[in-house]
């Protein structure tokens, strides 16, 4: 398993490079945005990322409950860090398109709203495991994962409906794709997969780590406690 | 005595005693609604269409605010002797516990509101247009929604360092579909514009959802393990 690691790496890096040179210079411009389009190839494979890690949050919280199983958790903190990166990506990258070719920096369309309240729920999440530092924090964050999983329906049709009442935002509709572009997109989308994968990897690792150096610190002062006795 | 029914109603009586006696969230509650109208209303000082078409955000915000004081009380004072180690401890059932919990600061945010909003409309010249009468049936589901969560996170921020600030970075962005149902619904029969119906449908949802993912968690959460 240790050596897929750098082969991994090594992937990704060449992934992430044709990916650029792929957004840069082979997709054609688009028509009536203009270069200003080609941050498309960065923001939608990073909403699909972070998604695919929200979701692999959430089976890993659910896994958790389940079984207790420590390594479960430590994946759902991997994916839940990581995902937030990548969702902040999303949320950053969206209103840099936004402000010319929409005119405005911000909507309260379904889907900004929705990544947004998703962002918030993942934030909370990482602000109880940093604020909670016992034992029982592995469980409440996995009920909360699950609590905020839940809520994910509640808000689609909450703001489905508050912006069907109000005039649609202008969205560029429909349409087809052109082929390179599609093609671009998805090779992005796969580099990206592949970063996450690396990147939740080496948390995961790090978190598995930092637990046994925790236990055998424990285990040391408990040990050194008897001994002066 | 140690049915579920019995714990529940025994917890309940409690806290209902414990608060007559004291008053305290009651009291911080009510004065810190107060004071969000009364800065709300000097800050916006809006003509009475305008005030029809914010008030539903503003009495929200205030309730929400005002049961985040009371909400923070239901568990710290447990933990003073020991109180909630004794919970852990005795055979009683969990979900009653919770039950009991959510049914006095139910009972606390009720009372908030039926005496914060004759405030309102004094200060914002409030008078629906829609049918009124579903204004009682959004102020029941908002505040059930508020409280069944609030209790439930409460019990969660309790066991973290920074308790009081904790409940409501966990509880806001949960309680956001809920937050727009009660503020559109309310809205909506203020301004008389739209049918509230769907907000107050989604509300019942939301109540319904959280309610059974709430009793179902909570004894893992008491018990912590």
């Amino acid at each position: 398993m240790k050596r897929a690691f750098p082969i991994l790496a090594i992937l990704t890096a060449g992934l992430l490079t044709y990916g650029l040179y792929g957004a840069l210079i082979q997709a054609p411009t688009e028509q009536t945005m203009g270069d200003v389009q080609r941050i498309f190839y960065y923001h939608v494979p990073s909403a699909w990322t972070a998604f695919c890690l929200f979701f692999v949050n959430l089976v890993a919280s659910i896994i958790y409950l389940v079984r207790r199983n420590p390594k479960a958790d430590a994946l759902a903190l991997a994916a839940a860090e990581v995902g937030v990166v990548f969702c902040t990506v999303v949320l950053v990258t969206g209103p840099i398109w936004a402000r010319p070719v929409w005119g405005i920096w911000w909507t309260w369309d379904l889907r900004l709203t929705l990544t947004l309240v998703l962002w918030l729920i993942y934030v909370s999440y990482l602000m109880l495991r940093r604020f909670s530092s016992s034992g029982q924090t592995p469980m409440m964050a996995a009920v909360l994962a699950v609590l905020g999983a839940l809520d994910v329906p509640l808000v689609y049709f909450s703001i489905w409906f508050f912006r069907t009442q109000h005039p649609q935002p202008v969205i560029g509709g429909g349409g087809s794709i052109d082929p390179r572009m599609l093609h671009v997109l998805l090779m992005n989308w796969l580099a990206f997969m592949c970063l996450a994968t690396l990147v939740c990897w080496s948390r995961y690792r790090l978190e598995i780590l930092r637990r046994q150096v925790e236990e055998t610190q424990a285990l040391e002062s408990l040990l050194a406690a008897g001994s002066s006795r | 005595m140690s049915s579920p029914p019995g714990v529940t109603r025994a917890t309940l009586v409690k806290d209902l005693r414990l608060e007559w006696r004291s008053k305290d969230a009651i009291n911080s509650m009510l004065f810190f609604a107060l004071l969000v109208v009364v800065i709300f209303s000097f800050s916006f000082d809006p003509t009475a269409e305008e005030s029809r078409r914010i008030a539903g955000g503003l009495v929200w915000v205030a309730f929400l605010f005002a049961a985040v004081v009371a909400l923070n009380q239901t568990w710290a004072r447990e933990l003073r002797n020991q109180v909630l180690d004794a919970y852990r401890v005795s055979p009683a059932p969990a979900s009653s516990l919770f039950l009991a919990k959510v049914l006095g600061n139910f009972i606390f945010v009720s009372v908030l509101q039926a005496l914060m909003t004759p405030l309102f409309v004094v200060f914002y010249n409030l008078r629906a247009i829609g049918p009124a009468y579903q204004l009682l049936f959004v102020a029941v589901l908002g505040a059930w929604a508020l409280v069944v969560n609030g209790t439930f996170f409460a019990a969660m921020s309790v066991r973290t360092r920074s308790r009081e600030i904790m409940l409501p970075l966990l509880l806001f962005p949960i309680t956001i579909p809920a937050l727009l149902a009660m503020v559109e619904a309310t809205s909506s029969i203020l301004t008389g514009e739209f049918s509230a119906k769907f907000w107050i449908v989604l509300l019942a949802v939301y109540d319904v959802v959280f309610t059974t993912g709430c009793l179902l968690f909570f004894e893992i959460v008491l018990h912590g393990e």
